[in-house]
């Protein structure tokens, strides 16, 4: 339809433990692809160059920034996102704790600090406070000036 | 008349820490914010931006975008109407319909790197930014104008030259000063000249931006039957309506703009920037709903910066009481008039008690974006300077910074330097609060080898909003209440403000479910901003859930079959000659008599109570590298009665490491051609979890006799006093004086280098 539009990339990939077989254009980043392509939107847009951890997504149990990858990136690979946090049996303990602590105050930054704190947590689960500000690091919050975010981890750390 | 109230004592649902309503769709990535809407045909806009900071447009050639496969539509400022020269409120803000509309899309000249110039709508984004950029602009190049000093000089170019300047009441052509204006009583000049001690000091500081991690968007569908229908990340869905209809030319009944949650604003979000760019090319191509997102450098150059500038100040004492205060504060409105030194005139002085003061305020046009309220707008720049002059009076007299402030403390009956007259207010109780804090108490401490140590303290002001908000309710069978309430919730405001409904009724909170309507399904409510969003929506809630018992009362009286007037209703449960039945028993018990139960209030509350902080910096120098870390940090604060106390300390953490960021790091870098440099989270250093210590508070709760809880705005003032706090500790860690903000390490290493 466009001139503009190269011929897509065909992309099969598991996000959130759910197969997608996907045609994607050569140039799209993998935040576009959640966002666009699949309709999870729960990954957000804060600067499209890497430095606010909004779009922070887990790419085979690496932490990544999904808008510094592309979605032709991740044949064959598996993507969790915020979406897929929580389970038949509840809320994740860190988005439940999130909430008790009230770590979240607009909201717009916690997926992506949920799914980085998740990633700390799934291979340390007892940092110190110092290790997560400098896991967080990554990751900009405007709102809460980060200590409840620091708290609700530590909630849920073991 | 304004309505006052005794402070309540015994709460049941105020002053406890339920889980927000909208909390669950946060923490899942459910919650739908402005960048994630979607409609069927949706296509994608984008815009071209001027590269110059200054400059004519000499023309623009759209023909090779029209002629783009994909592209749907393509405007300029020729497709806008002609707006009128009018000005509308924005919350925070003063929009001017016209020059807000040559701010959104520039009519002949672009007035700050980023300026838009042209857009596109196209079958997706890639398709449009390619098309944005296959516009042809010639501009003459004009001298961008990129300080105050440099706005007010003789041959400054002239940024907008259809501006008749406000002198002091003189009307001044070939200006770049929009506004000189003064507020004065007293004797200054005299009380100056029969002082022990004068200390006058300029103070400099540069823009800074809100760095709300959400960028701008809009989406719009323009429909053939002329009903526009937007949604638009805003702290205030009425006010995109009134700016877009404005900007259109179209009544804004015409309007609807649907609620979206938003992603941070700190008074950012209150000016529109895409809404009507969208309306239009949603318009110029048939109807179909077209979106935007703004990318993070135009965010950077082309929305809401707080304004930087200049500010002298010049305080004197005599037997350690102030006697006069003089100032000029002079703050950069960027490339259009109207930045906020009216409220840094109001607030300047507001912490003290004095005799006599003059505070004269300027609104400069500079070749930067055009400046929006950033959390307490015009009081942090206010804060820094008066903040200053005080500390160096207290480092001169050699006595002690709170003790000071607390002889000098404004109160119950002072006159703020505008002339308004203070009701009860909390600075005292927070200056006593922050004296017996631990962290005043406690010793510094020993830095580390090539460290040192210093702490500062820093008191400030915010009056607070009120204005007008709407909320109803509805009492359900089941005993659970539908609140609709039309204030955009950026940090937990459906809770708080349900909360005081839930205290009237005696529901539990957790039974109400608040929704935030479209501006066609709520009465009017202003934008969250000025603090005013707990107090004045809460406030509507409070006396909607008043109107619902007597709506209430009536029904069970035909129930009781006995006269309203004999029945009681205390702690959720109505009695009378005997009887008795609790609130959400009697819910399931209505259809009888007319069905579910509503309540509508509207509020329109002309004062606000006044919020007061004072804050407490340690923090640690590296001598080698100027590297600054706070290491301790308190903040004390008058919250009036804090609603939902965790929520209350999360905006005074959030404001507070704002403003340690603007104190420490954050700045526009501007170079000689009048861009900003730093136009990256990258390089535009906000705080990370990594830079900050845990933000301790103290909150202290002197109730404002303004609300029925004694509620006070709390958002904004917090952010205030770490400009001058982190400042004074560093001086004192270094001692040297610090005059220009912000105070990064490579100032603190010049300053100790004699550069």
């Amino acid at each position: 339809m466009t001139t503009s539009s190269p011929s897509k990339v065909h992309v099969t990939t598991t996000i959130n433990g759910q197969q997608h077989e996907l045609l994607v254009p050569p140039y799209m980043s993998l935040l576009d692809t959640l966002r666009e392509l699949i309709g999870l939107t729960g990954t957000k847009e804060g600067c499209l160059d890497g430095n606010c951890g909004a779009c922070t997504v887990n790419l085979d149990g690496r932490v990544v920034d999904s808008c510094l990858v592309l979605g032709a990136e991740v044949n064959g690979k598996n993507v969790n996102t915020v979406e897929g946090m929580a389970t038949p049996a509840g809320l994740h303990p860190l988005q439940q704790a999130f909430l008790e602590e009230a770590a979240l105050q607009c909201g717009i930054c916690t997926p992506g600090f949920l799914v980085a704190a998740k990633g700390l947590l799934d291979n340390e689960p007892s940092p110190s406070e110092g290790r997560i500000r400098h896991w967080l690091a990554g990751n900009l919050c405007r709102c809460t000036g980060y200590d409840k975010i620091v708290r609700a981890v530590q909630k849920a750390s073991k | 008349m304004v309505a006052t109230y005794e402070p309540k004592t015994d709460y049941k649902v105020i002053g406890t820490n339920p889980i927000r309503h909208d909390g669950l769709d946060k923490v899942t990535g459910r919650a739908i914010y402005g960048g994630d809407v979607k409609a069927p045909g949706l296509i994608w806009g984008d815009v071209l931006r001027s590269p110059h900071a200054h400059a004519r447009i000499k023309s623009i050639d759209t023909s090779a975008a029209e002629a783009m496969d994909g592209v749907f539509a393509v405007l300029t400022h020729a497709d806008f109407p002609a707006a009128e020269e009018r000005e509308i409120s924005a919350g925070e803000d003063t929009v001017n319909l016209k020059r807000d509309q040559a701010n959104v899309m520039a009519d002949d000249k672009v007035h700050y790197k980023g300026h838009v110039v042209a857009a596109v709508a196209a079958v997706d984004r890639n398709t449009a930014q390619q098309a944005a950029n296959a516009i042809k602009v010639k501009y003459e190049v004009l001298k961008p104008v990129s300080s105050v000093d440099a706005a007010m000089s003789k041959d400054a170019p002239i940024i907008l030259e259809s501006l008749v300047g406000d002198h002091l009441g003189e009307r001044v052509p070939n200006t770049n000063v929009a506004r000189i204006f003064r507020h004065e009583f007293g004797d200054v000049d005299a009380a100056f000249a029969a002082s022990d001690l004068v200390i006058e000091r300029t103070v400099t500081m540069s823009m800074i931006h809100q760095g709300y991690i959400e960028p701008h968007n809009a989406t719009a569908i323009w429909a053939q039957d002329g009903n526009l229908t937007v949604w638009s990340s805003t702290q205030g869905s009425f006010g995109v309506r009134s700016q877009t209809a404005g900007m259109l030319g179209i009544p804004e009944s015409r309007v609807k703009v649907n609620y979206v949650e938003i992603g941070g604003g700190f008074g950012g979000k209150t000016k529109v920037y895409f809404a009507p760019i969208a309306a239009l090319l949603s318009k110029k191509s048939g109807g179909r709903p077209v979106k935007l997102v703004m990318d993070r450098t135009s965010v950077f150059e082309a929305t809401g910066p707080a304004p930087g500038g200049k500010v002298r100040m010049k305080i004197g004492v005599t037997n350690g009481k102030l006697t006069a205060a003089d100032t000029d504060l002079m703050l950069e409105s960027g490339g259009y008039p109207g930045s906020a030194v009216g409220a840094a005139a109001i607030c300047v002085f507001a912490c003290y008690n004095l005799p006599s003061s003059r505070i004269t305020g300027y609104d400069i046009l500079v070749n930067k974006p055009k400046s929006a309220a950033y959390r307490a707008p015009g009081s942090p720049q206010a804060s820094f300077a008066v903040e200053t002059v005080i500390d160096e009076i207290c480092d001169e007299l050699g006595v002690d910074k709170i003790q000071f402030r607390l002889d000098n403390a404004a109160h119950e009956g002072t006159r703020r330097g505008d002339g308004v007259k203070f009701s009860r207010v909390g600075l005292e109780e927070c200056l006593i609060a922050a004296k017996e804090s631990d962290h005043w108490k406690s010793p510094l401490g020993k830095a580390p080898a090539g460290k040192a140590r210093g702490r500062g303290i820093a008191s400030a002001y915010w009056m607070n909003g009120g204005g007008k908000s709407t909320c109803d309710l509805m009492l359900q069978d089941d005993g659970t209440v539908m609140l609709n309430e039309g204030s955009a919730d950026i940090g937990g405001t459906r809770t708080s403000i349900a909360m005081q409904a839930a205290e009237v009724l005696g529901i539990p909170v957790e039974d109400f479910h608040p929704s935030i309507p479209d501006t066609d399904s709520i009465g009017f409510t202003g934008v969250t901003g000025g603090s005013r969003t707990t107090y004045t929506t809460g406030l509507a809630a409070y006396n909607a859930a008043h109107k619902l018992v007597d709506e209430l009362k009536e029904r069970l009286a035909d129930l009781w079959e006995t006269e309203v007037d004999k029945i009681q209703f205390a702690d959720g449960v109505f009695t009378a000659n005997g009887d008795s039945i609790g609130i959400q028993e009697l819910a399931g018990k209505l259809d009888p008599t007319g069905g579910p139960a509503t309540a509508t209030a509207s509020v329109n509350l002309a004062q606000a109570g006044n919020a007061y902080g004072v804050q407490i910096c340690d923090l640690e120098v590296d001598l080698a590298t100027g590297k600054t870390d706070v290491i301790r940090y308190t903040a004390v604060q008058d919250v009036g009665k804090a609603v939902h106390p965790q929520y209350a300390e999360g905006q005074i953490q959030g404001g507070v490491v704002q403003g340690l960021g603007w104190a420490l790091n954050e700045e526009y870098f501007i170079t000689e051609d009048g861009a900003m440099a730093n136009k990256s989270f990258l390089d535009y250093r906000m705080p990370t979890s990594l830079d900050m210590p845990m933000i301790d508070t103290i909150m202290v709760e002197v109730p404002n006799p303004l609300h029925p809880y004694g509620v006070r705005g709390v958002g904004e003032v917090p952010i205030c006093p770490p400009l001058s706090a982190a400042t004074q500790a560093i001086k004192q860690a270094t001692g040297r004086s610090y005059y220009e903000l912000p105070v990064k390490p490579g100032r603190i290493l010049e300053a100790a280098n004699g550069i």
